[in-house]
């Protein structure tokens, strides 16, 4: 949503080096460069990030909490995509 | 095709502990009342800057002037972080601004006490804070995903905020008879504010049965209100300075201090704008809102010119 204070934003951050980008809040700014400083002095006053992300709020696409069971489906009867599905012997070390 | 029945999905889900997400469908009246919750919680951060901004330029030393603003800047954040999680619910900035600024929205009825002294700076880290951290320590498991989250943030930016203020109490209460003297004075015009910050007794607070239901909150007023008392007795006892409070004794009995309720009709009168400061602070607020007035006017032109530049790009 717009108003006075510009578009919204998502703000991402990577704690380490190697790390994933995680989702931390978001903020209103008008271009990317005052998402960024924003985005800075708002979530990593403390040294809790390496790096940013900042992405536009209406960029983001989610899948829908309504057909939430529908949409995951496909998953669900396939336990074979877990390596608990099998069956190894004794004696072969560690796989 | 099965029709899905979103009440009981909403249900089922606080049931399940799981959180609520801004886009899962949720009874008007949830959302109703956390707009209010999370807009008012907001407001108070914001507001909850101006007492102690009113001693950055007159701390006592470059070290405490630091702290201090890095505290007031930390409480600019936890305002932030709340808009926009009450945003997520489909209420605007500006609507929950303009409700600030004429009066009609509420904030934290503490915020509405005057500084009158650096001791006031240490009684309200210590014990202001100490109490909204008891709050937003059981808010981090409220129901609502951005508002739990907020929470989460919020609370370990908090721990530095209670602890400076306690170390501002320690050197006035071990410092000369005279700054013992400004501690005691800040403790007994604090106190009973504070505990007024949990809310009304629990057989009057006409809110909380919902939000225990929707598990916005997860304890209730007056329970929050005796573990923050059980906690700060101690606290107090090692400075050396009295609670101002005759009935204040332990109960063996119920493993808990009894004390003395706050004034409620104190209360409801500063709740009601005729506090010692609430016309101040709105006042601030104003002033504060119209002198950026320019920087906003700037930043949506600048905006403006991005739009048209990106259409006829
Ligand atoms: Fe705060
Ligand atoms: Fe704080």
């Amino acid at each position: 949503m717009s108003d006075s204070q510009g578009p919204l934003w998502e703000v991402f951050v990577q704690k380490k080096s190697g790390q994933p980008f995680v989702h931390c809040g978001n903020l209103h700014a008008y271009d990317k460069e005052m998402a960024l400083q924003n985005a800075r002095d708002l979530y990593t006053r403390r040294g809790e990030g390496m790096a940013l992300w900042v992405v536009p709020s209406d960029a983001i696409v989610s899948s829908s909490p309504e057909d939430m069971g529908s949409f995951f489906e496909p998953a669900n009867d396939k336990i074979f995509r877990h390596p608990t599905f099998y069956q190894i012997p004794d004696g072969v070390g560690h796989m | 095709m099965e029709t899905v029945n979103f009440e009981n999905v909403f249900e089922a889900k606080l049931a399940k502990n799981d959180f609520i997400e801004p886009k899962d469908w949720m009874p008007e009246n949830y959302r109703k009342h956390l707009i209010r919750q999370i807009s008012q919680h907001a407001h108070s951060e914001i507001v909850g800057m101006l007492p102690e901004g009113n001693w950055i330029s007159r701390a006592p030393s470059l070290r405490a002037k630091l702290v201090l603003l890095a505290k007031v800047q930390d409480e600019g954040g936890h305002g932030l972080y709340l808009y926009t999680a009450a945003e997520s619910l489909g209420t605007s900035r500006d609507e929950m601004l303009d409700a600030l600024l004429t009066g009609k929205a509420k904030y934290s009825s503490i915020f509405n006490y005057p500084t009158l002294s650096w001791a006031d700076v240490g009684a309200i880290g210590w014990l202001v804070d100490g109490a909204a951290i008891m709050n937003q320590v059981m808010l981090q498991r409220s129901s609502y995903g951005p508002y739990s989250r907020a929470m989460v943030r919020i609370c370990k930016e908090e721990s530095f905020h209670q602890r400076q203020g306690y170390e501002i109490m320690t050197h006035l209460a071990f410092g000369t008879p005279a700054q013992k003297e400004m501690a005691q004075d800040a403790l007994n015009r604090w106190w009973y504010p504070t505990l007024m910050m949990f809310g009304p007794p629990d057989r009057e607070s006409p809110n909380s049965e919902n939000a225990l239901k929707w598990r916005i909150k997860r304890e209730t007023n007056d329970e929050l209100r005796q573990r923050f008392v059980n906690q700060t007795v101690i606290q107090a006892e090692y400075l050396g300075i009295e609670i101002p409070d005759k009935n204040l004794k332990w109960n063996e009995a119920r493993k808990a201090y009894d004390f003395s309720e706050p004034d409620w009709s104190e209360f409801k009168n500063v709740i009601k704008g005729n506090g010692p400061c609430n016309k101040e602070r709105l006042l601030a607020r104003n002033k504060a809102h119209h002198e950026g007035e320019w920087v906003r006017e700037a930043a949506a032109a600048y905006g403006k010119k991005l739009q048209e530049n990106k259409i006829a790009a």
